[in-house]
């Protein structure tokens, strides 16, 4: 009986899921076709060619991706390890602890959530380029030292909140300091939601193309998103090659998703995001 | 209280219950909070007053600001037809794109919402592609796609309709950067989701044994008790559909064709970063600022009619 109500929901899902996902479906198949092909609705090609990876991933004679991919995977390190700690930090502090004007502060926090980043961006460029931080990590990766994004500290500070305080009070009385309370209580029980923290961390910094294209010039410390950028100024675009290596540079963001899948929904859950 | 701002999700009681502020705890808050102050004060306190300095100012990067007065804006309102295109062509992309993209992340949420076997399957198809991001990667694929030689013509063909380029085409351009948009609803569902989880099931039980239908449940219980939720993710959609700049950048070449989707972020940095008129940017950027703000505003005054909070009184539990 039961299982016989929810046929049509599965046929709903399934197409439903088919039609989402089907632009990727064809992305696969279309990142081993000829440019001749590329317009066939067929979605595998009659010989696939595999050399759009090769020679998709060679990209240049100076540079292959293997750099790029290690300078985004550097910068990646330290944005996810920046944010997730100083988020924490500062959530913590607004979550838990009693200052002046902590109010006034967090109201503030929240009012640069709306804050559109072109507001900033020139004197920001302006500071950066005084500096000689332009066409340098500095500007990718400082932001993420400062607190994570005023997103991430909301979310923690949610997350703290539902944390019973009574372990707050017993490892106070058992001596602790609030920073021994922050390390040895709080740390260890937010850990779903800072693994949320720097999934969304590594995936927002690996699409902030914005920043990218502003701050990087030369070749050699492209990012992986630079360098696909740059196949599409190319006079004849390789739509095989360009294909291919999209689909790659998915990849990691992919893989970190099916990995950490369980907490990616439930990090946001267990927050409590409501009004 | 709880109507001045959706944001603050916890009662006001929680912050006043300890009075007494002595020094270590002010300093140990600070010390916490430090990260972020330091980052906010450097970083966007200063870059905000900065920016209003330059907007009255003439500032090509190499030599020092000249102050000019309002004749940034005076220029940008009497005599720069791009900006009045900008503005349209990002108003319209709002104005399609937020409503679409909470729908179908409101609906997918709510059949997402209900337990079946192979969820975990449906709920990763249906987030890929809000995964993949604006990323540059997906703008080749939508570049693709949509091209004249794409494969949604190739399944127009066969029903002997004969397509166009999308992408290339200025009437339907805008539209597939908003088709775009719609595809990767992954984070606004995953925030109904979260909202959804939270409405107490009584409520449904106890109003199927008064016999209230599916379709009424939706009305008078799910959407009442989601409209904060709701809120929170209008206000960021909107606010995000504003400075939309990726997609815009690559999949139709920076604003094109013909300037038809030529977004409001695009013509800023555009003006920055190519022809290097810091001033004349940042009074755009300032503009900005005032338009999302008198929009934001908007929505938080409106949402006094419609958003309700379970703390207001009613059926309080």
């Amino acid at each position: 009986m039961r299982t016989l109500r929810t046929v049509p929901r599965h046929i709903f899902l399934i197409l439903f899921s088919l039609l989402m996902i089907y632009p990727v479906i064809w992305w696969i198949g279309a990142s081993l076709k000829k440019t001749s092909e590329m317009a066939s609705s067929a979605l595998w090609p009659e010989t696939p060619m595999w050399e759009n990876y090769t020679k998709g991933w060679a990209f240049s004679s100076e540079y292959s991706f293997t750099t790029f991919y290690a300078n985004t995977l550097m910068m990646e390190f330290w944005n996810v390890l920046g944010g997730v700690f100083t988020a924490a930090l500062v959530a913590y502090g607004f979550a838990r602890l009693n200052f002046k004007f902590r109010g006034f502060w967090f109201a503030i926090l929240l009012m640069t959530l709306m804050l559109p980043t072109q507001v900033t961006i020139v004197p920001q460029y302006i500071l950066y380029n005084n500096f000689g931080f332009v066409d340098s990590y500095v500007p990718l990766v400082l932001p993420h030292f400062f607190g994570g994004g005023a997103f991430f500290v909301f979310l923690l500070v949610q997350f703290i909140r539902g944390i019973p305080k009574d372990l707050d009070e017993a490892a106070k009385i058992d001596g602790a300091s609030v920073y021994g309370i922050f390390f040895r209580i709080i740390l260890p029980l937010i850990k779903p939601a800072l693994v949320t923290v720097g999934i969304f961390t590594f995936i927002w910094a690996w699409d902030d193309f914005f920043a990218q294209v502003l701050y990087l010039s030369s070749m050699s410390k492209f990012t992986v998103g630079l360098a696909l950028r740059s196949f599409i100024d190319q006079f004849e675009v390789q739509w095989g090659q360009l294909l291919a290596m999209s689909l790659l540079s998915v990849l990691p963001s992919a893989i970190i998703f099916f990995l950490a899948q369980k907490h990616f929904v439930e990090g946001i859950t267990t927050t409590g995001l409501k009004g | 209280m709880a109507s001045t701002t959706s944001l603050e999700l916890e009662k006001p009681s929680m912050w006043k219950k300890k009075k007494k502020n002595n020094y270590s705890t002010n300093l140990a808050g600070y010390v916490f909070i430090s990260p972020w102050l330091v980052g906010f004060l450097l970083l966007t306190l200063w870059p905000i007053g900065q920016s209003l300095y330059l907007s009255f100012t003439d500032y090509p990067l190499l030599t020092d600001p000249v102050w000019v007065g309002a004749d940034n804006y005076k220029k940008i309102f009497t005599d720069d037809p791009l900006f009045m295109k900008s503005l349209g062509v990002t108003f319209s992309f709002v104005f399609f794109a937020v409503p679409l993209r909470l729908f179908f992340s409101l609906m997918v949420a709510m059949i997402l919402i209900k337990a079946t076997r192979g969820m975990n399957l449906y709920r990763t198809a249906i987030y890929f592609p809000s995964l993949i991001g604006a990323s540059v990667a997906v703008a080749a694929l939508w570049r693709n796609i949509f091209g004249l030689d794409g494969y949604v013509n190739e399944v127009l063909s066969w029903f002997g309709i004969i397509g166009k380029g999308w992408v290339s085409n200025p009437d339907t351009a805008l539209g597939t950067l908003v088709l775009l948009n719609t595809w990767q609803f992954g984070s606004a569902m995953v925030i109904f989701l979260a909202g959804l989880k939270q409405i107490p099931a009584e409520l449904y039980e106890s109003s199927s044994v008064d016999g209230a239908s599916k379709f009424r449940q939706f009305f008078t219980i799910t959407l009442p008790m989601l409209s904060p939720v709701m809120f929170f993710n209008l206000i960021l959609s909107v606010i995000g559909s504003f400075q939309m700049f990726t997609a815009a950048y690559i999949i139709t070449n920076k604003g094109g064709p013909i300037n038809s989707t030529y977004m409001y972020a695009v013509f800023l940095y555009e003006k920055a970063f190519k022809h290097y008129q810091m001033g004349y940017a940042s009074a755009l950027a300032w503009i900005l600022l005032a338009i999302v703000a008198i929009v934001t505003a908007l929505n938080f005054f409106a949402s006094k009619y419609w958003v309700y909070y379970e703390n207001d009184g009613g059926a309080d539990k």
